[in-house]
């Protein structure tokens, strides 16, 4: 190709052939991707924006353009309002539960030997089981009277806890179920950045009297982890941002909306409700939130960090 | 690996030797309690699932069942819903994608690897921004224009958004980068076509990213709630997760015995294959943190 370009004007008739092959190949080659990309992505979002302008909804014959109404309704309606503070709350709790819990884990768990993989199976299983499934099992562990955990909590001497019908408690429940998913995934991405630090910098450190657990962990482990830290924080964050299987399951957004999130307030105006141009100015919004998220992600592993 | 860090910290043998232990004690009793915390719910879905409902719901609670109930369980599950059916779903559905999502991405990504044509920078672009997409931002438009087209409730409709998949693009088009060029030409000279090239040459050496990609994939869609949920009321064509929906409403959540067993049923699919091919599961999961 190179080769190509480094002539001079005229190119041999074979060559230029050669050139025009190429170029049709890969046209043809990316077509289905393209068309795909038209009609599954591009076209829908532009849908999406025009949508979002209107007092459309599904079903109903007329649409006027109402402007940026849906955007001033939707930032001043105190259930929406809600709904992403609820989120939030999820992703705050969620991020650095799942966070520091995977990286406690993984280095417990780095450099044992013989239990690694036992360990290992143990901790990834909840990744690859089916939440919805799961989810109703917690429900069951969860009951005020029937459930295990609450047995215990009698057992120990407390009162029992209703943790999905108390509006104070639900939304914290529902993000312990998803540190509970998410903990093997970030496990074994802190695993994998764990096993690329050069183990004689641990030898180095001794040698310069930094032998305590904490301290190498502190002047080595912690900073030479940043850019995989970085990374499971972002993708933490995007994932409590999606929340929807356990609230549609398990709490519906009750007891008294305390865990109505926004994706499940998209899903009912859009295909319960049908109020479709509300919806879609909803789904910018959380487009925006995503998207602000995957940018922060770029710029930082672009930057990565520098010593 | 095994081998201990030296210490240069001198200690007599006996304290450190102590020390150890106590620190290796510590260490397995986080890593056992965390490990209980994440097969508890594991564990209680399979012993409820062979329990009578008199000691399921008995005020004292007690891990390991007086009487053995799982056939009635197991049995009643599969009566009252077709759970087999559903589990069917969910492979057709898997499958679907899968294929369809390697016959668009491998040639497109080879396109972008390795030939030049008009474009290639901007549909490049456009993947690394359809990367930050999730799929419930197009999902109402693509209801309407399913709905439009009387689409719904079809196993098209379930597959339809997933068939691009322009984070496998993005994957696959990494790893044919460093497909040497010197063999692409070799196999242009001895007069294969493009096409062949494709599929009989760089395809079979990118076979490591290709199956942790169908793990990532079918996994994902395996568990997916939110599209099907969207697009199918039928339940007939619901897949493992909107079939347990299902399954849960239609017993109001009352028969805990049933309910486990019912997701018993759903789980073990994909956990098995886990424990079978456990490398090939983990590294297909979190390749997306892998770059």
């Amino acid at each position: 190709m190179t080769l190509a370009l480094d002539m001079p004007v005229q190119l041999a008739p074979s060559r230029r052939r050669r050139l025009w092959i190429e170029r049709a190949t890969g046209l043809g080659f990316a077509m289905p991707a393209l068309v795909l990309l038209l009609l599954t992505i591009l076209a829908p979002l532009a849908v999406l924006v025009v949508l979002s302008l209107t007092n459309y909804e599904f079903g109903g014959v007329d649409l006027d353009f109402v402007g940026l109404a849906n955007f001033q309704k939707a930032l001043a309606d105190p259930i929406i309002r809600r709904s992403l503070l609820n989120t939030l709350i999820y992703v705050a709790i969620m991020v650095p539960g799942g966070v520091f819990g995977a990286l406690l884990i993984a280095i417990l768990i780095h450099r044992r030997t013989r239990s690694r993989s036992l360990y290992e199976v143990i901790y990834f299983l909840p990744v690859t089981s089916t939440l919805i499934a799961m989810a109703t099992v917690w429900q069951f562990l969860l009951h005020p009277s029937l459930g295990p955990i609450n047995g215990l909590l009698k057992w120990l001497g407390f009162s029992p806890v209703a943790f999905l019908s108390e509006p104070s408690t639900a939304l914290a429940t529902l993000a312990v179920i998803g540190i509970w998913q998410i903990l093997g995934f970030n496990m074994i991405l802190f695993l994998a950045g764990l096993t690329a630090i050069p183990r004689d910098l641990y030898e180095a450190a001794d040698i310069d009297g930094c032998s305590g657990g904490i301290d190498r962990f502190l002047t080595i482990t912690w900073p030479l982890l940043g850019p995989t830290t970085m990374f499971v924080v972002i993708t933490t964050m995007i994932t409590a941002f999606k929340i929807f299987d356990t609230v549609a399951v398990m709490t519906r957004g009750g007891p008294v909306g305390s865990t109505e999130v926004l994706l499940y307030n998209i899903y009912l105006e859009g295909f319960q409700y049908f109020h479709t141009g509300y919806a879609a100015a909803l789904t910018f919004i959380f487009l925006a939130f995503i998207l602000v998220f995957s940018a922060v992600q770029t710029f930082a592993l672009d930057k990565k960090v520098h010593y | 690996m095994s081998a201990p860090v030296p210490t240069v910290a001198t200690v007599s043998p006996a304290h450190s030797a102590a020390r150890r232990f106590l620190s290796l004690v510590l260490i397995h009793g986080v890593l056992v309690a965390g490990a209980l915390f994440m097969l508890a719910p594991f564990i209680w879905m399979l012993v409820t699932s062979i329990k009578p409902p008199s000691e399921i719901f008995s005020a004292e609670i007690a891990l390991w069942p007086k009487q053995f109930y799982g056939v009635e369980n197991y049995r009643f599950a599969m009566e009252k819903a077709p759970l087999l059916r559903f589990a069917l779903n969910g492979v057709i559905i898997c499958a679907g994608i899968l294929v369809v999502q390697l016959l668009v991405a491998i040639p497109c990504a080879y396109a972008l690897a390795k030939l030049e044509f008009p474009g290639r920078n901007l549909l490049f672009v456009l993947v690394l921004l359809g990367l930050c997409i999730p799929v419930q931002v197009p999902a109402m438009p693509l209801y309407i224009g399913l709905a439009q087209l009387g689409l719904l409730n079809t196993y098209f409709a379930m597959m339809v958004p997933f068939f691009l998949s322009v984070f496998a693009i993005f994957l696959f088009r990494q790893f044919f980068r460093s497909f040497p060029d010197d063999i692409i030409n070799a196999a242009r000279l001895d007069g294969m076509s493009e096409f062949e090239i494709v599929w009989r040459i760089v395809t079979p050496s990118a076979w490591p990213a290709i199956a942790a990609f169908a793990v990532f994939s079918t996994v994902a869609h395996w568990n997916d709630l939110y599209w099907p949920l969207i697009v199918i009321s039928d339940a007939k064509l619901a897949p493992p997760p909107l079939g347990m929906m299902f399954f849960a409403d239609a017993e109001t959540g009352s028969n805990y015995g049933a309910l486990t067993a019912a997701a018993t049923i759903l789980t073990t699919p994909l956990v098995l294959a886990f424990l079978i091919a456990r490398r090939r599961f983990i590294d297909g999961i979190t390749m997306t943190g892998v770059k």
